[in-house]
């Protein structure tokens, strides 16, 4: 996971790496890994009303070979948290992780044996989105809160092999 | 299994469908055998979202395991509510006001109409139709801004309150309910005029997924799926509940217990929701709201009414009385609302400040170790869910808190019963199956 060396930040590394944020940005792939409650509000923020495709991830994948984005929506059960883990290993980078939900945040008000207590547990987190379930105008608000995340991070071009 | 055919030896294949699958919805895993394409066995394997709701329950007060029923269907919220509110009433024998038996039935109604909206909506993408998918969550929209203006809440309301209902009816809601009744029937027209004789849509479900009626029957399945097949069982009709008896309306029955069948069931069963939410409307009593707080000073209780039940529109600018003494405290919203049996509903203000008993009542109700306190017992209470029976069986052992709360999820059914509806037809048929079948793992794995 090392990165080539460069010569550092010179003029056109910066402007590629600002193109590049500004194309990743507006071009996210959605793997919606749905599971519950949650779900309802995530079609509703999908659909015609609130229109995530507004923001350029209009198109959700359901393969996370082809996703950049997992979304994780409802609650993560003991039962299903392996397989939500291995859907995040299957993913290529770059990748990101936004909580959807209280339930994925801290696990919520199901304090019990049967469920994980947030998804952060398992796996790195960039958003979290709480509410149980949160309104669709919250959903949206994660979302930009995502894009300015991923146009001003670092951006990794190239790797090693 | 091994079979011959001509001179090649085929072997059956086993598929794993699930619990996260591209063209499948829920949280759900279908071990399949196959010959070619065909399916031979299926063995669904459940509880990938179990999240303890009948151990929750016994550790929270009456009350409090309201929010939890929410979640069990969460497509259809309020009727989970109504459900277990509407046993622990009978474990108490509270009778209900008129106006909240009404209030309870439409929105229940409404409930019911988002729940087959989504269904529909969710098997028709997964057959490919995004357009009627668009159409429907369209049409869904117009329902949650119904529920949000009267409960507060989108999807998880948590409106229901043992012995009534959180609060009236806005001001001017019959109106608007009306509009968005209106709006709901053009969406489902549409989506009628561009499924019901779709030819791909027809071929996809048509003769597909089989329910027959004794299997229906044995796996004691209710709701949509059971009245496609022909049985005549709606809890509505069959053990009348609130004022469900006092309404008119009919159940939809299909002919074989096909996909097909299920769809128009649903489709039709939309359209007597709303059939009854009109009648409804019409009969509820004492329907305005007393106040016209558009010219007149208004009491300063109902302004604090008003502004808890989210009226807040237009609310900076009204004058408000303010009265230094308890008058006040007579709130006529809420005696409208709730039942006035003083086992689970707070006194007035008036009392509770003013005399020992009233004092007393609040104390019993309001303090932890106190609460709720239902008599000694057990009792099963059903609601006709979207799905079919939605039953709670609870049981009290005269503390504050819930000895056991038994759910009979009306889906858990229709999934022992799927093997019975994929085995013989093809893989692609699973999902369009699947699909009509509307689990929600919520209340299939609570």
């Amino acid at each position: 996971m090392e990165e080539l060396p460069s010569e550092g930040p010179g003029f056109f590394t910066s402007k590629l790496e600002h193109m590049v944020g500004w194309a990743r940005r507006y071009s996210i792939f959605v793997y919606p890994f749905v599971t519950a409650c949650c779900g309802m509000e995530y079609m509703s923020a999908a659909s015609g009303h609130y229109d995530m495709d507004r923001f350029g991830a209009g198109l959700p994948r359901f393969s996370p070979r082809q996703a950049d984005v997992l979304l994780v929506v409802g609650t993560i059960s003991q039962k299903i948290a392996p397989i939500l883990r291995r859907i995040y290993d299957q993913m290529c980078e770059p990748k990101w992780v936004v909580a959807f939900g209280v339930c994925t945040c801290t696990g919520g008000f199901y304090d019990n044996y049967a469920t994980v207590q947030g998804i952060d547990t398992i796996l790195p987190v960039d958003i979290y989105i709480p509410g149980c379930p949160p309104r669709p105008e919250a959903v949206l608000d994660g979302l930009v809160k995502l894009q300015t995340k991923i146009e001003n991070q670092r951006q990794v071009l190239l790797r090693k092999p | 299994m091994t079979s011959t055919s001509g001179n090649r030896e085929t072997q059956s294949m086993l598929l794993n469908i699930g619990p996260s699958h591209p063209a499948m919805h829920g949280v759900i895993r279908l071990i399949t055998e196959l010959e070619g394409e065909t399916v031979v066995k299926v063995e669904a394997e459940i509880g990938y979202l179990h999240r303890a709701f009948e151990k929750s329950c016994e550790e929270s007060s009456w009350t409090q395991s309201i929010p939890y029923t929410d979640r069990l269907n969460y497509v259809s919220p309020l009727i989970n509510n109504f459900g277990y509110c509407g046993a622990v009433e009978k474990l108490l024998g509270i009778e209900l006001t008129e106006r909240c038996k009404y209030i309870r039935v439409i929105m229940s109604e409404v409930s019911r109409i988002t729940d087959h909206l989504t269904c529909i909506a969710a098997s028709a993408m997964e057959l490919g139709a995004m357009t009627a998918f668009l159409y429907l969550m369209k049409a869904r929209e117009y329902l949650y801004d119904i529920v949000e203006e009267v409960t507060g809440a989108r999807l998880t309301i948590a409106y229901g309150r043992i012995g009534g209902v959180k609060g009236d009816l806005p001001a001017g809601m019959e109106a608007r309910l009306e509009e968005a009744l209106r709006k709901t029937e053009k969406e489902i027209e549409e989506v009628n005029l561009l499924l019901t004789r779709n030819r791909i849509w027809v071929d996809r479900t048509r003769d597909v997924g089989i329910l027959t009626k004794d299997n229906a029957i044995s796996y004691a399945i209710t709701g949509p799926l059971a009245r496609s097949a022909g049985i005549n069982y709606d809890v509505r009709k069959a053990f009348p509940y609130l004022v469900y008896d006092r309404v008119d309306f009919d159940v939809p029955l299909g002919e074989q217990g096909d996909n097909y069948d299920r769809y128009m069931v649903r489709m039709e069963e939309m359209r007597q929701s709303i059939r009854i939410i009109r009648q409804c409307m019409k009969d509820i009593p004492d329907g305005s709201v007393n106040t016209d707080w558009a010219r007149d000073a208004i009491k300063s209780y109902d302004l604090v009414d008003q502004a808890k039940m989210g009226e807040t529109a237009g609310l900076v600018n009204v004058i408000s009385t303010v009265e230094p003494t308890l008058e006040g405290s007579e709130r006529p919203y809420h005696q409208r609302i709730m039942s006035k049996d003083k086992r689970v509903v707070l006194p007035n203000k008036g009392d509770t400040y003013g005399n020992i008993e009233g004092l007393m009542n609040h104390f019993k109700i309001v303090m932890d170790a106190h609460g709720i306190r239902p008599p000694k017992g057990d009792t099963y209470f059903a609601v006709e869910g979207a799905n079919g029976e939605l039953g709670f069986y609870v049981v009290s052992d005269g503390k504050d808190r819930p000895y056991r709360v038994r759910c009979r999820p009306p889906c858990f059914f229709g999934m022992a019963g799927l093997h019975t509806m994929l085995e013989g037809y093809m893989v692609a048929d699973i999902v369009a199956t699947f699909g009509s079948i509307n689990m929600i793992a919520g209340e299939l794995d609570r």
